[in-house]
């Protein structure tokens, strides 16, 4: 694989007109999006040069967002597995995890490109309320496309975005889960892209969308990294540690320490949906990336106990940063999963959602291996509370008793 | 002259279709998903016998963004049977309709097999086109090479939201025919023609001599016809694909098929 493109600039920067890092990313969407995404772009770039837009959206993000979430040194769990664990607590943000940061970045994007309605896809729902959440605050239209089979696992976040005002669409087509919803999503915009903005939630897509979101989200990272500094010396961590699904969190959190220190990155995919561990280089949704899928390319359905992780792709830059070693990818399965969940529970008093699970489940697994040297530092972005999460475990723990 | 030449003898897809419109046709092209049923080359066959000019044969994928639920379903049905690419394009090889046949899919099946290999397979199997509607013009250029090497058009889409300056650009890479898409949306049947598919097509003529044809949204006879007042001919996917799965069988194709001819004609 060639990576001559980023040889000369930062590792996580900007990907050029045509949207590539590396082999990965570009801008493989029907004719009809091409113009939409083309004006987000440009809308984009002109947004994130805007004082007065960064203004605003950091002013949202500290006074109704709750930001900077804290650094959480965790004490007990830090003494049980032998490694210094320190949290990111996108938990704290509103709505209860790190999509607010890109939702309200989008919102006013959209504002400032003059449309008034916003479509989303969501898996676990955490997208969808987040969306939901921006276009009550900006007096938007929201329509969600959630799975089917995720509008019955998460059917609480389904009441909620409902609460919100926003529609909730389940679709039926395909595996019934966040795949489809991106499908559905993208069907929904070729016809209403005159006056619609999508809202993609994670470092996916089409051009723009892996690059700006990353962008939105840059700031988990941007504030870490500084807070890290000051509980650690002024050093920075061994490990910087986050699940990836779509890849938005670990984006956000890696675009923050990729340039600017020699941590280690770690992301941890669902085992049942490990686009970089077990894919290979394909097209979906507008990207080129490492995908789940059968010799001829037909995608594969993935399977994850969280649904906020069950994607068979990965965000275009993730395969970029697997590509150049920057980043390391790893997998962690659903039993270890809801280990690590009760065990941040018990420990911390912190239920983690089960997407942040995964992190935690590696760094179980990797300080009791060796792998996580004893006395590491290891930052985690926790990246959403699991409070969503809770029926279904207990539905899990309760089935097995 | 009102003879279509045969997909197994020379000629390219353009030329094909020029042919027909030189002669007083509309250009009728109806859609088919590859390895539907039992009897999809059946089915083929009747379409040409019905009046096809040419024909569009989907290559199904799992995720078929562009597409409504009529082709989603004939997509989900034709995956279900096992079939295959390299399985639709051998069973290409083994028929000769007389009309150029075109496929259709999606991007992500070409790049894993391959631009080379899958050029190479289309052109021997009698394949004169291609339509890859996840794959715009910025994307396009090296599967387009392997195309033009292969004989094999790549056709590609205007939308309705394609502005001027890019139209022209679309059209001087597009080979064969320009897709004009009728309408924002995706693929399926509407009881009312849009706007937009006449406007579409006017706009692209004022920049190509390529023929142009409409599709997504041509539904009926009478929108086949609206159409044809403005654009050299028509695709039509949705209509036909919802009359095969409701068991239609070559029969019923090539009646509804026939239909859209007399209205074409007559227009």
């Amino acid at each position: 694989m060639t990576t001559d493109t980023t040889s000369s600039g930062p590792i996580m920067g900007d990907p050029g007109p045509t949207g590539r890092f590396g082999d990965f990313g570009g801008r493989y969407v029907p004719e009809a999006l091409v113009p939409a995404c083309i004006e987000l772009e440009e809308a984009f770039r002109g947004a994130w040069a805007d004082s007065g837009f960064r203004t605003e959206l950091d002013g949202i993000l500290r006074n109704y967002g709750g930001r900077p979430t804290p650094v959480t040194v965790c004490g007990r769990l830090s003494d049980q597995l032998g490694v210094r664990v320190l949290l990111k607590r996108e938990d704290l943000a509103h709505t209860g995890s790190h999509k607010l940061n890109n939702v309200v970045g989008q919102g006013l994007l959209a504002r400032r490109m003059g449309k008034h309605k916003l479509i989303a896809e969501t898996g676990a729902g955490q997208h969808g309320v987040a969306t939901a959440t921006a276009a009550a605050l900006f007096g938007m239209e929201c329509t969600v496309y959630m799975g089917e089979i995720d509008t019955r696992r998460q059917e609480l976040n389904v009441f909620r975005m409902e609460l919100l005002g926003a529609t909730v669409v389940p679709v039926t087509s395909g595996s019934r889960t966040l795949k489809d919803a991106v499908n559905e999503a993208m069907r929904s915009w070729v016809a209403s892209v005159a006056d619609t903005h999508y809202c993609l939630g994670s470092v996916m897509g089409p051009h723009p969308y892996p690059w700006m979101v990353r962008e939105f989200q840059r700031v988990i990272g941007d504030e870490a990294r500084e807070q890290c500094r000051d509980l650690l010396d002024g050093g920075d961590p061994d490990v910087v540690v986050a699940c990836a699904g779509g890849g938005s969190n670990a984006a956000g959190i890696f675009a923050g320490f990729a340039d600017d220190t020699s941590s280690e990155l770690v992301a941890v995919e669902a085992a049942g949906g490990a686009a970089v561990t077990t894919g290979i280089p394909g097209i979906l949704h507008g990207m080129r990336s490492a995908l789940i899928q059968d010799e001829e390319g037909q995608i594969l359905e993935a399977e994850s106990i969280s649904a906020g992780l069950d994607y068979p792709g990965i965000g275009p830059e993730h395969a970029h940063l697997a590509d150049l070693g920057r980043a390391r990818y790893v997998a962690a399965g659903d039993e270890a999963v809801l280990e690590a969940f009760q065990l941040l529970a018990r420990t911390e008093g912190i239920l983690p959602a089960l997407e942040s699970s995964h992190a935690l489940a590696w760094v179980v697994a990797a300080s009791a291996s060796g792998e996580l040297p004893a006395g590491s530092s290891v930052l985690i972005n926790l990246s959403g509370r699991g409070d969503k999460d809770v029926a279904q475990v207990r539905d899990i723990l309760r089935g097995r008793a | 002259m009102t003879a279509v030449p045969s997909t197994h003898v020379s000629g390219t897809l353009e030329a094909s279709l020029r042919a027909g419109r030189d002669a007083g046709r509309k250009l009728l092209v109806p859609y088919l998903t590859g390895g539907l049923d039992d009897e999809w080359l059946l089915v083929l066959e009747a379409l040409a016998g019905a009046g096809a000019d040419a024909i569009e044969v989907g290559i199904p994928f799992s995720d078929p963004m562009i597409d409504g639920a009529v082709i989603q379903e004939s997509s989900l049905r034709a995956l279900q049977r096992g079939i295959t690419p390299e399985g639709v394009l051998a069973d290409l090889s083994r028929v000769d309709v007389g009309v150029p046949l075109v496929v259709m899919t999606y991007y992500n099946l070409i790049y894993r097999a391959g631009h080379e290999r899958i050029a190479g397979s289309m052109q021997q199997s009698g394949v004169r086109g291609a339509i890859i509607p996840d794959l715009p013009l910025e994307e396009v250029g090296s599967w387009a090479e392997a195309a033009d090497d292969h004989d094999v058009a790549t056709v590609l889409l205007v939308a309705p939201s394609t502005p001027d300056e890019r139209i022209a650009a679309i059209c001087e890479r597009a080979r064969g025919f320009v897709y004009a898409v009728g309408r924002m949306g995706v693929t399926g049947e509407q009881v009312v023609l849009a706007d937009s598919a006449r406007e579409v097509a006017r706009r692209i003529k004022a920049h190509t001599d390529l023929p142009v044809c409409v599709g997504i949204g041509v539904s009926t006879p009478e929108q086949a016809a609206a159409v044809c007042e403005v654009a050299d001919g028509v695709v039509v996917g949705s209509a036909l694909v919802r009359r095969l799965l409701e068991g239609a069988g070559p029969e019923g194709a090539a009646d509804f098929v026939g239909s859209l001819r007399v209205a074409m004609d007559a227009g």
